[in-house]
């Protein structure tokens, strides 16, 4: 347990070494002078003159140089992302902003893709072979081959303009929620489904599972009180893995529904080179992998202490 | 078996396609002329043309050859450094192998979508910001891979008796390991093709990716989707390409076995 503990804090060092070298890179790449894109971004595209470009200057110092750099990642270490070059608000207090809608959205789309893909799964794997097993195989495959932005294009054209239920794009109300989370978890339900229909099959041929039948249980009574506990290690595994693809589609959905998360951010940020808001929503985006596969270790242990044991 | 072969025929449909048309049908794909804006496909042009006026065939074809010529160069580059990684780890074991095995869980931290838009303010050119971006991070799972296979193989009697008689690691990979290792890794190089097409796709669609007027399946979706109730075939066509690219190498890759 502390190993593998020990394992994801040296991971999440080797992320943060990661973001700033490329963050470092990006910095230097930067075509032009730098400062006049700062200028045109806060001022506007027409006020680029050497005043503007100078009180930038000013206020920034050398964006590209190798101090800015070092500067940058003591900070880091320190907790301080720096502000952001366009609006000069702290990074951290415009991610911290963000990850609350982003949070929303991805907490939306696990609980969805739970409801949606281990019922399927396990219905699934009660009859391996069964047409329902073929069905939801192939339903799953098509999931897989079809991108998440053209999956949200085609729920906006039907449930939005086609039969006007929900809204397209936006932020607030729960109902904007559905959309965007219900594209998200389609994707991993597709995953979880599959996972979890594995893992019964392979539970349902054990020992233990012919063991509890011997003993005078009845089927469902084996799924209900041995089953499920088995079943949910691999599927939280891979769900916990599964959260770097989750991040990627955020900030793919985010996009297109308009979503205010932090996806959203990173795209603005791209466009405007905004590197300081890259590297925070980039080490965000690394560390919260750690996090939840840390965690997942934890409960997987918890779930299943055999390996404990050994 | 069916299915693979099946993947493997759309593949070839697609690629006839991709590389063909220029010889038969030679226009330029940015060519833009007015007169024929929104023209549905007719006996002159099969696909017809897109807002433009730009032949729709003709952007289509360049938009696979840009997307599966990337494909194929980033799986070749990532094979490379996946195999050599995966073969450095697990036969050196030790540090080396923790050292690695730490980069490349660390490498998977973060989005591959992010690593290309990084990659695409270090690098000027677009293309080679994809290449880039998409080759650093999609070696991992090969690299995973070509580590546990070569592992398992490292402890069996014949490697170790062609390891006693001398021969060099590079004959022991190429006679024991890589037979061993090849039909493994066709599933996961299939989904790496695949994984290269969809984000070269997803990042054209939130228009970060490759800049207009360059045909690119993604950017002609967000492009044609302002017309999608005047011309709905128009849009259709670069979705149902993807989609059966996609699709094709799903197949190909066939269903994990667990």
């Amino acid at each position: 347990m502390i190993r593998a503990l020990g394992w994801r804090l040296a991971q999440a060092g080797m992320v943060a070494f990661l973001v700033a070298i490329s963050s470092f890179l990006m910095m230097r790449a930067l075509p032009g002078d730098m400062v006049m894109r700062i200028a045109g971004a806060r001022f506007g595209y027409d006020n680029i003159t050497a005043e503007n470009a100078e009180l930038v200057r000013a206020q920034l110092g050398d964006p590209s140089g190798i101090g800015a750099f070092f500067g940058w990642f003591s900070g880091m270490l320190r907790g301080d992302l720096g502000n952001s070059l366009v609006s000069g608000m702290p990074v951290s207090a415009e991610i911290g902003h963000q990850l609350g809608a982003t949070a929303q959205l991805a907490g939306g789309a696990i609980v969805l893709s739970l409801l949606i893909g281990p019922p399927l799964g396990i219905a699934a794997g009660l009859r391996p072979g069964g047409w329902f097993d073929r069905l939801t195989l192939l339903l799953a495959a098509a999931l897989k081959a079809t991108p998440q932005f053209l999956l949200g294009l085609v729920l906006i054209v039907l449930v939005s303009i086609a039969l006007g239920l929900l809204p397209a794009a936006g932020h607030g109300a729960p109902q904007h929620l559905v959309l965007p989370a219900l594209t998200l978890a389609l994707g991993l339900a597709a995953a979880t489904t599959r996972i979890t229909r594995e893992a019964l099959v392979q539970a349902r041929q054990s020992d233990w599972w012919r063991f509890a039948r011997w003993k005078g249980l009845r089927e469902d009574q084996v799924l209900l009180f041995h089953g499920l506990r088995h079943v949910a290690v691999p599927v939280l595994t891979l769900i916990a893995a599964q959260f770097v693809a989750l991040m990627e589609g955020v900030v793919v959905v985010e996009t297109i529904f308009g979503w205010p998360g932090i996806g959203h951010a990173l795209v603005h940020a791209v466009f405007h080179r905004d590197v300081p808001m890259v590297q925070g929503t980039a080490l965000m985006m690394g560390l919260a992998f750690v996090l939840v596969n840390a965690c997942a270790d934890i409960a997987a242990r918890l779930l299943d202490p055999r390996e404990a044991r050994q | 078996m069916i299915a693979r072969y099946f993947g493997a025929a759309i593949l070839a449909a697609v690629l006839m396609f991709a590389l063909g048309l220029p010889l038969i049908h030679p226009v330029d794909p940015v060519a833009q002329s007015l007169m024929h804006a929104l023209h549905p496909p007719s006996f002159e042009s099969w696909l017809g043309y897109d807002h433009l006026g730009r032949s729709m065939a003709a952007r289509l074809a360049a938009a696979l050859r840009l997307s599966l010529g990337l494909a194929a160069a980033t799986l070749l580059t990532t094979a490379v450094i996946g195999v050599a990684l995966g073969a450095l780890a697990s036969w050196r074991g030790g540090w080396v192998d923790r050292a690695v095995t730490l980069f490349a869980d660390s490498v998977v931290a973060l989005p591959a979508l992010l690593i290309v838009l990084m990659a695409g303010i270090i690098l000027p050119n677009q293309p080679l910001a994809f290449w880039a971006g998409l080759s650093a991070t999609l070696w991992v799972e090969i690299f995973r891979l070509t580590r546990a296979t070569i592992r398992a193989q490292l402890a069996a009697p014949s490697v170790e008796a062609a390891r006693l008689l001398g021969f060099g690691p590079f004959y022991i990979f190429r006679i024991h390991l890589w037979p061993e290792l090849a039909p493994v890794l066709r599933a996961t190089f299939a989904l790496t093709f695949a994984a290269v097409v969809m984000g070269i796709a997803a990042l054209g669609f939130v228009s970060v990716g490759v800049r207009a007027p360059t045909p690119e399946l993604g950017l002609m979706m967000v492009e044609l989707l302002p017309y999608w109730r005047e011309a709905p075939w128009a849009l259709l066509q670069p979705v149902l390409v993807t989609l059966a690219t996609l699709l094709a190498l799903t197949l190909i890759a066939g269903e994990k076995r667990t």
